[in-house]
């Protein structure tokens, strides 16, 4: 239902003029009422898309709806949204009455009214009678309630709180994470909250967005996030988890980290594939049991657990559980098919790392890619003596940019003449795709390509690949 | 004897009783003395029953206040713009402002004689004027620098806390950031307003024959009135006292709000 959404981002991109994207295509509903979570590391453009909701900040294109009328452009005093501050930004000059009272006075309201309504949010955050102290004299928590009560005493539509815990110390921020979904539920305002801590986010969401370099990697519950990570950068932030890169062998049957194990999720065979294992769904068993067997490496005491380290062939795993284990000692793991979150690439792309040399040409593992570099960014140019500048006439930066070249599996040739390809490497994997074959080259740098040939090689094959010039796609990366 | 690190304070300890404390102390005395050397309050009544005195100092305080109020005008917005900006070119700009200080103060009073000779024509029919002129030239940096640290030093989040709680831009200026650089504007007036009051130097450049503060002390000296011209700089430190102490309290509130920040 449209009615309910009380805030809507469609296609929301904000760009700086040195081309870093902070946010690219963001697309996110909100219902009223919900507690929404943007979670990622820093840098992933949680803050500015929160900036951009309050008004702080203008997307570069896309739109902002609330209540299905867009307020994209419209000033930060204009919108019925208030912010609590990473730092509180409490106006030191003014008494806590003062600080409170500070949105309502400029709606006009009458004395009385602030009287009251100050009083009540006060009261709300446990802080009554303390009308007439100084902000000065409050501790961080005391501050941070504070600065909610001066939010919260607008009645906003909707509440951001931009990572308002971080300041406090542990216990203080686990008490405050009750008090503010407490809250939440008290108040029934939407409340959109920034936080790069995983922990904090599960307990208190409805629903979580898990940002990564300025793109939405997934959207859901907490349970959702946990237990069904969409991709490999959501598994490994949300909790801990072995990740293996694999194979589909079969109906329900899936290869990867050293065995065949039996999963749940239902994917085509020869489907390429990374499995995620979070740490506590393996079990340790005798060898003779165990779907794979391994070497105890290591064995850390963590409190409730022991954090385990199995090495299995060239795969390490990592075991949480309550069971104690020798180190050297042989044992075998198994997992149960709902441990087990099949992911698939949504393509098999095979992307690699160009660097530009010193004569301006790109260069891959020692072979120049015969390409100018000015072709590839767009209005660039070189000067007489020599810099690269973009279409503004700033300086390219060349310690700082990264030339990214991807290339179609099918586009790949492999062959037996070593110093034909661009790169050399041994055949890992292969599955039978039904009218051609699928490889995977565990290539010499360590990176591993994708390739489709409709000849059979064998495991281990020593191939050199061959990589058109004219198939490859360049696209840069400058970092801030 | 033990070397001990206060031994390090030792001289600026003699500088300080040479140059600080003995002075004063002359000072005091002959403040309070007559010619013969007994004591006498004399001189004090004698300032404030002379009405050149009064005069003179009247005219001063109306140069000083003329002269602060003109650099704070221009002052507080360069300073709030320098701060509030974006710009790549800030820390060059404030430079620019910054740079006449590092001229010979002389070469810049003769420089600007000779423009407003050109513009004016008599340097002499305008003298209030030029005076104020001069002044504000010489000091204007004194002023801008301490309101640009000021509001540089502002969080702006206070700001944006202000605009999110539904202030427009004038009202987030006159609640939030206008308060919180008094500071600033108050050591930029203690930087300006006292040293007008007794820079004479610049009216005589500019061929001003009016006395101020500064040229009526010297005057006295130079008349061999020790004794009156003492009591003139006494009473002028005074006012610079009275001036600090009432500054210095709403100085410390708003240091107490900075450090918060």
């Amino acid at each position: 239902m449209e009615s309910t959404n009380i805030i809507e981002l469609k296609h929301v991109t904000r760009s700086f003029e040195d081309g870093f994207n902070a946010v690219t295509d963001f697309n996110l509903e909100v219902k009223r009422g919900e507690f929404v979570t943007f979670l990622g590391p820093s840098g992933c453009g949680k803050t500015t898309t929160l900036r951009m909701i309050a008004g702080f900040d203008l997307p570069t294109s896309g739109e902002i709806l609330l209540n299905g009328r867009s307020i994209t452009d419209l000033p930060p005093y204009k919108r019925p949204i208030n912010t609590v501050f990473q730092r509180y930004a409490l106006f030191p000059h003014m008494n806590i009455y003062d600080n409170i009272a500070y949105g309502l006075k400029q709606k006009k309201t009458p004395k009385d009214q602030i009287d009251k309504k100050v009083k009540k949010v006060l009261a709300l955050v446990d802080l009554e009678g303390f009308e007439k102290r100084n902000i000065s004299t409050l501790s961080g928590g005391q501050q941070q309630r504070i600065a909610i009560a001066r939010a919260l005493v607008n009645e906003p539509e909707i509440l951001l709180l931009d990572e308002p815990l971080g300041a406090l110390d542990l216990k203080m921020r686990q008490e405050m994470q009750y008090e503010l979904k407490d809250m939440h539920k008290k108040l029934g305002i939407t409340f959109i909250y920034v936080t790069h801590d995983q922990e904090e986010a599960l307990t208190m969401s409805d629903k979580i967005v898990v940002m990564n370099e300025g793109k939405v990697q997934q959207i859901g519950t907490p349970e959702d996030i946990y237990n069904e990570p969409k991709n490999a950068f959501v598994a490994d932030f949300i909790g801990e988890s072995n990740i293996f890169s694999g194979i589909m062998t079969g109906k329900l049957k899936v290869r990867f980290g050293g065995g065949e194990y039996v999963c749940v999720d239902d994917v085509a065979q020869g489907t390429h594939i990374t499995a995620v294992v979070r740490p506590e769904d393996i079990e340790i068993t005798t060898p003779d049991k165990g779907i794979v067997t391994g070497t105890v490496t290591g064995v850390i005491f963590k409190g409730m657990h022991y954090e385990i380290s199995v090495q299995v062939g060239r795969t390490e795993y990592m075991i949480q559980t309550v069971k104690n284990a020798v180190v050297g000692s042989r044992v075998g793991l198994r997992v149960e098919p709902d441990g087990i979150h099949i992911m698939v690439a949504e393509d098999h792309t095979n992307i690699f790392n160009a660097e530009i040399n010193k004569n301006y040409r790109l260069e891959f593992n020692g072979t120049e890619i015969e390409t100018s570099v000015t072709k590839i960014i767009k209005g660039s140019r070189r000067l007489e003596d020599g810099t690269l500048v973009d279409a503004h006439g700033d300086t390219i930066d060349l310690d700082r940019t990264r030339i990214q070249i991807s290339i179609d599996p099918g586009d790949i040739e492999m062959t037996d003449e070593q110093d034909v390809g661009l790169v050399q490497g041994n055949i890992s994997n292969l599955i039978y795709l039904g009218d051609r074959y699928s490889y995977v080259v565990q290539t010499d740098l360590e990176q591993d390509f994708i390739v489709y040939d409709e000849d059979l090689w064998n495991m281990g094959d020593r191939v050199s690949l061959v990589i058109p010039l004219e198939k490859m796609k360049f696209s840069y990366i400058r970092k801030k | 004897m033990k070397f001990s690190r206060k031994n390090l304070g030792i001289p600026y300890f003699l500088f300080l009783i040479l140059f600080v404390v003995l002075p004063l102390i002359v000072l005091f005395y002959y403040a309070f003395t007559n010619g013969q050397g007994q004591f006498t309050m004399g001189n004090l009544t004698g300032f404030f029953t002379d009405p050149n005195a009064l005069g003179t100092l009247l005219y001063s305080f109306a140069i000083a206040a003329v002269t602060t109020g003109v650099c704070l005008l221009l002052a507080y917005p360069t300073a709030y713009f320098l701060a509030t900006s974006t710009i790549k070119a800030k820390s060059v700009i404030v430079m620019i402002f910054v740079m006449p200080m590092w001229i010979n103060f002389s070469l810049r009073i003769t420089a600007l004689k000779e423009i407003l000779t050109l513009i004016e024509g008599n340097l002499s029919m305008y003298p209030f004027l030029n005076a104020v002129i001069g002044m504000t030239y010489d000091f204007l940096p004194f002023m801008i620098l301490p309101i640009y640290t000021t509001i540089s030093r502002l969080d702006g989040a206070l700001r944006e806390a202000a605009m999110d709680l539904g202030a427009n831009e004038r009202k987030t200026f006159l609640t939030v950031t206008l308060p919180l650089s008094v500071q600033g504007i108050i050591s930029g007036i203690s930087m300006v307003f006292l040293p007008a009051m007794t820079n004479y130097v610049v009216l005589d450049m500019l061929n001003n024959s009016t006395y101020i503060m500064g040229s009526l002390i010297g005057s006295y000296f130079a008349a061999y009135n020790w004794n009156g011209g003492s009591m003139i700089a006494l009473i002028l430190l005074g006012i610079i006292c009275l001036f600090t102490l009432l500054t210095g309290s709403g100085d410390e509130e708003s240091q107490r709000g900075g450090a918060l920040l």
